[in-house]
């Protein structure tokens, strides 16, 4: 440890090493200050603290859930008697087409029974009219239903069952896997499955339900479910027209966003090729022209891009030809910029050993100025594609059509966050696969300085 | 055949036109696949639009339409909520009915405070991304942490963070927290994390290791380590990506807006629809300006901050 007489000596020797320290330190605690002091204004500007404490959460978790997971929801009605079994409406399942851990028993016309078993995963449910027992892991819980229709639970509740009121409804949580909703009238089942449901073959074509192999198996030698088509054209034809996933649709659209960032960065690098050359002080004598070529790309670039999309969709209608107009108008003003300047830092020896043997000024610009930019050029334009790649997705969700508007939409209907990720996933893919493109192409382009 | 050319030296000629002619093959070849792509991409793009190319190309300048006002001291109104003379009670023309009241006769003109929400909004998450990727990014760098898991698992955190698109978080959180700038505050900062702490790995693994092997000698901890021996080197340069990442952030903000995230964004969506010429033009103005500046201040400090080098990108 320094005793302060050290440090002291330290200092009368070597005076310029604490030279500011003092100073650095004040502007630090000053830094910090500021940053906390704007932290707070922002609590308070935002009223962050009260939007966090009034969001969905817990829906938060069943969105995050629908990622990569889906729920297949039974509804059972007491009909005097009788149980009767419904699904939602765009259900795969049907009275007449139940899943495989719904056994109904006394069946007498499809979705009616007198006692229906659910076996959910470690759970099973029991139920007959007016009464539910529930099997949960070895704990057992018996339900009654009265006759004003209230639910009567016998002796104490389990923790993942609870009641608010006597006699009211009982809801039953089972964590991931399910929760159930004993109510007077019905019982509400929902149960998790990992996966996504349905993603090859929707629940109305002749190939849903089947196994990979019972699938294949048909295709190769099956007799044919349709006369008209061989069973491998149907079974393409209702993945590509799956009307849960829309697989071809969202191909189309994830080619269109593709489309986009290529055709626009291509044309923005033809129309920024010329241009670069007017604004380059070295090449194009006048200054007027260079100030007004170089002002042109200033303003391309600093009317964003996703400005430039909300313009070309009310000309274009939503569509690839709104996206590329506005990469185009963009991406002529940034690239215009990189080319001047890159022209501008060109190694002037070329252009003068060409102008000295009497070339045109034509020439001049081919052999002189060509072959040293353009290899740093096309890396920039390739640099922007990738770029643009992610930016189509973007522009896209405010109206320029392609995978961001599908995406867009899929989220704002709040319950097909499978469909998002899907798409997004596609996305990554195609963001990953043109990074590698565009970078190893860059590499060979540039050498290996 | 020149006589003064050796059998060796036509050999060589002759190689040298093979690869020339090769290298002319590939060139068309090349630009054979170019023009295809091109073409069924152009071909592709406007059979799959609403409107054909062709059909809406005389609409294609429309929006210099949709900017010019009545008169063009219209814009000024609308930029500062001054009433307007054609005003006939529609949205059109009741600039003022957005002013934001300070005071009494006191206001900030609408466009004026939005524009300042979407600034803060990028500021903020700006500020989150970039503690979070500092706090983030010494565990991703192979010189400070030698668990190869640990640096691993950080590493790919970021790239989720990164790779996902900003408007799919903002999507799931406007979903969560109803529309707002939160949402946007929060979509920002999760991208930015991922940016920037990227970046500043790839800088801390750069960094000269000198001071760091001084302070070993002397025994000192890893955290001060960390402390007085990276992050005195690294620190330009972080500030630098970070004021880089706030010009990206004040676009991305606005973008956000547009969707629901709150501030300019969505004025000028509503502006553009509704065919307000002079409200459009007086938020273009004003994001022109607004990013022009953000974008200048940001190129001044970080040309203090790192000189020329903040400025390379693109060429490798």
């Amino acid at each position: 440890m320094l005793s302060a007489a050290t440090v002291d000596e330290i200092e009368a020797r070597h005076p310029d090493l604490f030279k500011g320290v003092s100073r650095r330190s004040v502007i630090g605690w000053l830094t910090t200050a500021g940053v906390v002091a704007y932290a707070v204004f922002a609590w308070w500007f935002f009223s962050i603290g009260a939007v966090l404490a009034g969001g969905n959460w817990s829906i938060a978790g069943s969105y995050l859930a629908d990622w990569v997971s889906y729920e297949t929801r039974p509804t059972i009605t007491f009909e005097n008697s009788r149980l009767s079994v419904s699904y939602p409406r765009f259900s795969a399942y049907r009275p007449d087409r139940q899943p495989d851990w719904v056994t109904l028993e006394g069946e007498t016309e499809p979705g009616t029974a007198t006692r229906i078993l659910l076996d959910m995963r470690g759970t099973t449910i029991d139920i007959v009219p007016q009464q539910v027992r529930v099997d949960h892991d070895g704990e057992i819980l018996v339900l009654d239903i009265g006759p004003g229709e209230e639910v009567h639970p016998r002796g104490s509740l389990p923790a993942w069952a609870s009641q608010k009121e006597p006699g009211g409804r009982v809801p039953l949580d089972f964590g991931f896997k399910g929760r159930i909703d004993v109510e007077g009238d019905e019982v509400k089942v929902r149960q998790r499955f990992w996966g996504w449901e349905n993603f090859f073959f929707d629940a109305n074509s002749p190939f849903w339900g089947k196994s990979f192999g019972q699938v294949m198996a048909l295709i190769v030698s099956g007799e044919r479910i349709d006369p008209a088509h061989s069973n491998l054209s149907l079974a393409w034809d209702n993945i590509v027209n799956n009307a849960e996933w829309q697989h071809g649709d969202v191909w189309l659209k994830l080619l269109q966003t593709i489309v986009m960032a290529f055709v626009g960065t291509v044309l923005a690098s033809l129309l920024a090729f010329p241009l670069a050359f007017l604004a380059a002080r070295n090449i194009t004598g006048s200054r007027i022209v260079n100030q007004v070529t170089k002002r042109l790309f200033d303003f391309l670039r600093a009317v964003d891009m996703f400005i430039w999309a909300l313009f070309f969709t009310r000309a274009f209608g939503p569509g690839p030809l709104a996206g590329i107009s506005a990469i185009f108008f963009t991406d002529t003003g940034t690239l215009g910029k990189l080319y001047s300047e890159t022209l501008e830092n060109i190694d002037d020896r070329q252009r003068e050993g060409i102008r000295s043997v009497g070339a045109a000024p034509i020439l001049v610009q081919r052999y002189g100025v060509l072959p040293q930019v353009m290899p740093v050029f096309l890396s920039q334009s390739l640099y922007f594609w990738e770029s643009n790649t992610r930016s189509a997705t973007i522009i896209g969700a405010v109206g320029a059509g392609g995978i961001g508007l599908k995406l867009w939409e899929a989220m704002r209907t709040n319950t097909d966050w499978e469909n998002v990720a899907y798409m997004v996933l596609l996305i990554l893919m195609v963001v990953y696969v043109f990074d590698g493109v565009s970078s190893s192409l860059r590499r060979r382009l540039m050498g290996h300085s | 055949m020149n006589a003064s050319i050796s059998e060796a030296g036509l050999a060589v000629e002759q190689h040298w036109r093979d690869l020339a002619g090769r290298r002319r093959l590939y060139s068309l070849a090349g630009l054979a696949l170019f023009f295809l792509a091109m073409g069924g991409s152009l071909w592709f793009a406007n059979e799959t639009s609403a409107g054909k190319f062709w059909d809406r190309l005389p609409y294609f300048f429309d929006f210099v339409d949709q900017m010019t006002p009545r008169d063009a001291t219209e814009v000024g109104r609308a930029l500062f909520d001054l009433p307007s003379p054609y005003d006939d009670g529609s949205l059109k023309f009741n600039y003022p009915e957005g002013r934001v009241e300070l005071a009494h006769g006191l206001y900030l003109p609408e466009y004026v405070y939005k524009m300042v929400e979407t600034i803060n909004i990028a500021l903020t998450a700006t500020l989150i991304g970039f503690s979070l990727g500092f706090v983030l990014c010494f565990f991703a760098a192979s010189n400070l942490v030698t668990r190869r898991w640990l640096r691993f698992f950080v590493r790919r955190f970021l790239e989720i963070l990164r790779a996902f698109p900003e408007i799919v978080i903002a999507g799931f959180f406007l979903a969560v927290l109803s529309l707002g700038a939160v949402p946007a505050i929060i979509a920002v900062a999760i991208h930015t994390t991922g940016a920037l702490g990227k970046m500043f790995f790839e800088v801390v693994e750069n960094a000269d290791m000198k001071p760091d092997e001084g302070l070993r000698a002397v025994g000192a901890s890893w955290l001060e380590r960390v402390r007085f021996g990276i992050v005195p080197q690294v620190m330009p340069n972080f500030l630098s990506y970070g004021l880089l990442r706030l010009e990206i952030n004040v676009r991305a903000s606005t973008i956000i807006g547009a969707v629901g995230g709150g501030g300019i964004g969505e004025e000028l969506r509503l502006a553009i629809s509704r065919n307000h010429e002079a409200k459009t033009l007086a938020i273009v103005l004003l994001l022109l300006i607004t990013i022009t500046a953000v974008d200048q201040l940001s190129a001044v400090l970080r040309r203090k901050l790192v000189g020329e080098q903040a400025f390379a990108f693109g060429a490798g």
